[in-house]
């Protein structure tokens, strides 16, 4: 069955769209990441434009990062200040980059744009994914520890602040500037960005990790609700259709990811995580750097 | 969209009778769409619609099918640092979004080449204006590339559909639209040849345009782009919030 999407301007069939929601909902449930990072560079591929590509996965997260926030939120871990300190830095980061977008977007370098930072991001968080994972799997025995606090040069900075839920009195600059960093990124990839939030709340913050993951999304929604308006304002990029039938699929598929999840051993997963983190990586490289059918390609102002 | 053969017959019928109603009037070519306003609505997928037309005496006919005209820029790949990147482009303006033919022999049977640049028909002889002064062959190139791409997508069918004649004066043809054509003004040109020269040419009118859900959507977010922004995320903050409930009540 076939659908008319009328901001893509487009004709798609509706199953292939499902099944795609439905995948990397199901992969997103399996090993509890946002799908973001999956679900753009799928819609790319599948000849939708990069542009609504991205606008549309950032309302899609919107929808996803909700119905994920209760369940943290009930059980309080969300550290509200931290999380409207990150989403301040988030807010400017994602106009700035929606900004960089219409920018690049006019001089025709968009498209490269974004398939480089998938390139970039997805191969150096695979990789690390990968060596992790593969190490934790050889030697499951051993115990590791992380020390618990760790002073960096993030320690010394100015403008502290008491953040109650977290434990933490630290300078609210690199909250700032991590959500700055992730609201670009936001903007120009479509995506929650939680792969990258997670590691540096934990790591960089020190933040204890119950809270990281509710705290994230919390600050993701406002986000992308932020990239959401601002694409659909300066680009008209918004496909709502296209948004809805990819939630229904990822809503359903995250279900019975959550539930397979559940039987697989959790290094396992990693490994494969990384994997297919590694492939899509993999693809979006090859088309970069592989001779195209035709040098020359169409472009029409909207 | 596709008529049915009694109403197609009926048009036919009807079209056979003008001629003689209107015997004063030199109407030596008459033609007639089976619509003039086409709809792109939620499932729409492509759009198939029947030229009917009559001619006095014997001749050829040569339709030309032409869709919203704007200017659409071409851009070139090259390979920087190992990376492919748009570099040089040329815009050109008068490009129709979408150009068809049919002819009811094959155009070099009917008419000279020399005859179809005079009368711009077909994609190698449209009018296209490049936006700024360059080598003869960058040109070329550059427009070489706008209709390989356009005939890629089907924008630009490359070959020519067929007009077929019921005996010597009734002829129809078969136009189609594929899925990702443009809405707006669209023209058909209807020309008639007579031993390899154009004697008579007719022009009709026919719309493509957004209806109904569709074309709120599409209003809507070009605008009131701001309110659009903000129903999409209330949309998702309500699917969100129901998919929770709906998954939680299960749990």
């Amino acid at each position: 069955m076939q659908i008319y999407l009328p901001i893509a301007e487009m004709s798609v069939n509706v199953f292939l769209i499902l099944g795609m929601g439905g995948g990397v909902g199901f992969l997103s449930g399996l090993f509890g990441v946002g799908g973001g990072f999956l679900m753009t560079p799928l819609l790319i591929l599948t000849g939708i434009p990069p542009a609504i590509a991205v606008a549309t996965g950032a309302n899609q997260i919107v929808a996803a990062s909700v119905s994920g926030v209760f369940a943290h939120w009930r059980r309080g871990n969300v550290d509200l200040k931290m999380g409207l300190v990150l989403l301040g830095g988030g807010i400017l980061g994602s106009v700035f980059g929606v900004w960089l977008f219409s920018h690049l977007r006019s001089i025709g370098q968009i498209d490269v744009v974004i398939t480089l930072s998938y390139v970039l991001f997805l191969g150096t968080i695979g990789l690390l994914m990968f060596i992790e994972s593969v190490r934790a799997a050889i030697r499951t025995r051993r115990h590791i520890r992380r020390k618990q606090h760790m002073h960096l040069w993030i320690h010394g900075l100015p403008l502290k602040m008491r953040f109650r839920r977290s434990r933490l009195y630290i300078s609210v600059l690199p909250p700032i500037m991590i959500g700055f960093l992730v609201g670009l990124l936001g903007a120009i990839m479509g995506v929650g960005g939680g792969f990258i939030m997670v590691p540096a709340m934990i790591y960089l913050l020190g933040m204890p990790t119950t809270m990281v993951i509710g705290t994230s999304l919390f600050q993701i929604i406002f986000v992308m609700a932020n990239v959401t308006v601002l694409q659909a304002v300066q680009n008209q990029a918004v496909d709502i259709v296209l948004a809805l039938i990819l939630l229904i699929g990822a809503v359903i598929g995250a279900q019975f990811g959550a539930r397979a999840g559940a039987k697989m051993p959790g290094d396992q997963l990693r490994v494969l995580l990384a994997l297919v983190v590694l492939l899509v990586c993999g693809k979006l490289a090859y088309d970069l750097v592989a001779t195209p059918a035709d040098l020359y390609s169409l472009w029409v102002r909207g | 969209m596709r008529l049915s053969p009694v109403i197609a017959g009926c048009l036919l019928l009807i079209l056979a009778a003008l001629p003689v109603s209107a015997a004063d009037e030199p109407d030596d070519l008459v033609v007639d769409l089976s619509e003039h306003d086409v709809s792109v609505t939620v499932d729409f997928a492509g759009a198939d619609l029947v030229l009917f037309g009559a001619t006095e005496g014997v001749g050829d006919v040569i339709v030309e099918v032409r869709g919203p005209i704007r200017s659409e820029a071409v851009r070139r790949k090259e390979r920087i640092a190992g990376i492919w990147l748009n570099r040089d482009s040329m815009v050109f303006h008068r490009v129709p979004a979408f150009y068809a033919l049919a002819s009811s022999r094959p155009l070099k049977d009917i008419v000279s080449d020399d005859a179809l640049a005079t009368l711009q028909i077909g994609v190698n002889n449209l009018w296209l204006i490049p936006d700024h002064t360059a080598e003869e062959s960058e040109i070329a190139e550059f427009r070489a590339a706008l209709v390989r791409n356009k005939q890629a997508v089907g924008l630009f069918p490359a070959e020519p559909d067929e007009v077929k004649f019921r005996g010597d004066r009734l002829f129809r043809a078969d136009i189609h639209f594929p899925a990702n054509v443009m809405v707006g003004p669209y023209e058909i040109k209807v020309h008639l040849v007579e031993s390899g020269k154009v004697v008579r040419s007719t022009r009709t009118p026919l719309t493509l345009s957004r209806v109904g859900f569709e074309a709120g959507i599409y209003r809507l977010a070009h605008r009131w782009s701001l309110a659009y922004g903000i129903l999409a995320i209330v949309v998702a903050v309500m699917a969100g919030w129901l998919a929770n409930l709906f998954f939680r009540s299960k749990a």
